[in-house]
């Protein structure tokens, strides 16, 4: 019985990633013709071609190839080649998140949530949102210490903004680059599914980091255990994501290949976890102390003395 | 008033006029040492009315507005020069650069998603609705004379989030009519989050 279902789980799973990737094919609800290999190489002969069953033993590439063959693909230096990565509605972009944040293994979020559709709305402007979201919750992390402890030096430690705008688009738009150059290096080996394009690797990097941003809000809370725990628990669903994504591409591939590519996918979205952890939330070192640091603290109803810089007292 | 009638929004005018006119007021009243009513009552729409004037003039892409607002802003945002602690506030350039670059990102969005306001009005509309947060680094200024203390703090605060509601109810207005409405809200998003970190700035600004 359970057989039966890990089978009946499978065929969907592959019929739901052929139709995914031709989703133009005219479906049907019958069970009998999920079969996926004959049925949907006949649907895509809707442009002319039918019946030929090696169509589906191409690249997924090809196949989207040809698909775009059909309209006249604008070229990249007109308005509209970039306006067809914003073709997204406002409940598109929630579901894509939505789909970000909650992984399954089996659930590829290329074929369930992009189809064929990637965009750049949200990579770009989850991007953003994180940036400057590092860059103010460093600072209010700041501003609650010195509350805590008034002889820390507050400043409002504007150059955080452009590391962590840097470091953030470097990361969503070098390691995608990276990433799909590898898989299209190694695509040779791989029968059945091709490499995703870069739009969707971008995109499935970019929809990944969406879960960084309530992590970011919570290490406010001044607890240390607390700050890891929530940092482990977004690493893992940013990575699991990743990973139930990148699965069906690499397990084609050598046992070896394919686990040094999942485990550098996600050391390296540990290490930038970590590096924002440590960057933007340091706990004070005493050389980031003012003057007062080779003093005890005072205690509060001692009158703080001119040498301090005026910006201590204006909160 | 004859003056009154003529379309504010005309785009062969140069000069932004208002609302209300005062000239046949004051004609019939020339020598007279009385100020009468209805001039203190369009005085008084005037000043109502002068945001949406400026953001009516946008029709032509009038960019002069902005450009002195933003100036404006990054010059009372600077630090001191003497200040040569490395992680202060914002230069004047990180200033500048951010309201415009910002402002140019947020166009390209609205145009990417299939707005259809022209690329200069829509600066011109980002740029004229940073007027209240200008106004709000002022009184900000004014109050951080004052005696530190919490006190002080609420102020700015109150009046930071008073301003940046006015900002985007302002800049809202004209550029989600731009959209279709499956995408008001992925256009809106980028403004709410520009003016929300030059809110930041303007708050956390340490003398």
């Amino acid at each position: 019985m359970a057989a039966a279902d890990e089978l009946t789980f499978h065929e969907f799973e592959e019929a739901t990633n052929l139709l995914a990737e031709t989703p133009d094919a005219a479906t049907t609800s019958r069970s009998g013709q999920l079969t996926p290999q004959g049925h949907v190489a006949v649907a895509v002969g809707s442009d002319g071609r039918y019946g030929a069953e090696d169509e589906v033993e191409e690249d997924s590439d090809k196949a989207a190839l040809l698909q775009e063959q059909q309209k006249p693909q604008p070229g990249f230096w007109t308005f509209g080649y970039y306006q067809s990565f914003f073709d997204v509605d406002t409940l598109q972009v929630l579901d894509r998140i939505r789909g970000s944040l909650l992984p399954r293994p089996g659930h590829n979020f290329v074929r369930h949530h992009l189809r064929n559709r990637p965009d750049l709305y949200g990579p770009f402007w989850i991007c953003a949102t994180l940036a400057f979201v590092l860059a103010v919750t460093g600072n209010l992390t700041l501003v609650l210490a010195q509350r805590r402890d008034p002889s820390i030096h507050y400043s409002p430690q504007f150059h955080k903004v452009t590391v962590a705008g840097i470091t953030i688009y470097c990361y969503a738009w070098l390691v995608p680059l990276a990433l799909w150059g590898f898989l299209w290096w190694r695509k040779g080996v791989r029968e059945r599914m091709g490499p995703y394009t870069f739009l969707e690797t971008v995109s499935v990097y970019g929809y990944s980091l969406f879960v960084f941003i309530p992590m970011v809000v919570l290490w406010l809370i001044p607890v240390p255990w607390l700050q890891w725990l929530f940092g482990v628990l977004a690493l893992a669903l940013s990575a699991a994501g990743l990973v139930f994504t990148l699965w069906p591409v690499v397990r084609e591939d050598t046992r070896l290949v394919a686990a040094a590519l999942l485990s550098a996918v996600v050391l390296l979205h540990a290490l930038l976890a970590l590096g924002c952890k440590l960057y933007f939330f340091q706990s004070l070192p005493p050389e980031h102390l003012g003057p007062m640091s080779q003093v005890s603290p005072l205690p509060p109803n001692v009158p703080l003395p001119p040498t301090l810089p005026q910006s201590l007292a204006t909160s | 008033m004859a003056e009154a009638a003529e379309s504010p929004g005309d785009p062969g005018t140069a000069s932004p006029r208002p609302l209300v006119s005062l000239g046949s007021a004051t004609k019939g009243t020339e020598g007279e040492a009385r100020v009468p009513p209805k001039e203190v009552r369009g005085r008084a729409r005037d000043l109502r009315d002068l945001l949406l004037i400026h953001l009516l003039s946008c029709l032509v892409g009038d960019l002069w507005g902005p450009l002195i607002l933003c100036v404006t802003l990054a010059l009372m945002l600077q630090r001191g020069s003497a200040d040569s602690e490395k992680d202060g506030g914002p230069q004047f350039a990180e200033v500048f650069v951010i309201v415009w670059f910002g402002a140019v990102t947020i166009t390209l969005n609205s145009k990417l998603l299939g707005g259809n306001i022209s690329f200069f009005q829509s600066l011109c509309v980002l740029g004229y609705c940073i007027l209240p947060l200008t106004v709000a680094m002022l009184i900000c200024r004014l109050v951080l004379l004052a005696k530190p203390g919490p006190v002080n703090f609420m102020v700015r605060l109150i009046v930071v989030i008073a301003m940046f509601a006015w900002s985007i109810v302002a800049s809202t207005a004209f550029l989600a009519d731009s959209q279709p409405p499956n995408r008001k809200a992925l256009a809106v998003y980028p403004v709410f989050l520009f003016y929300f970190v030059i809110s930041w700035m303007i708050l956390t600004f340490t003398p």
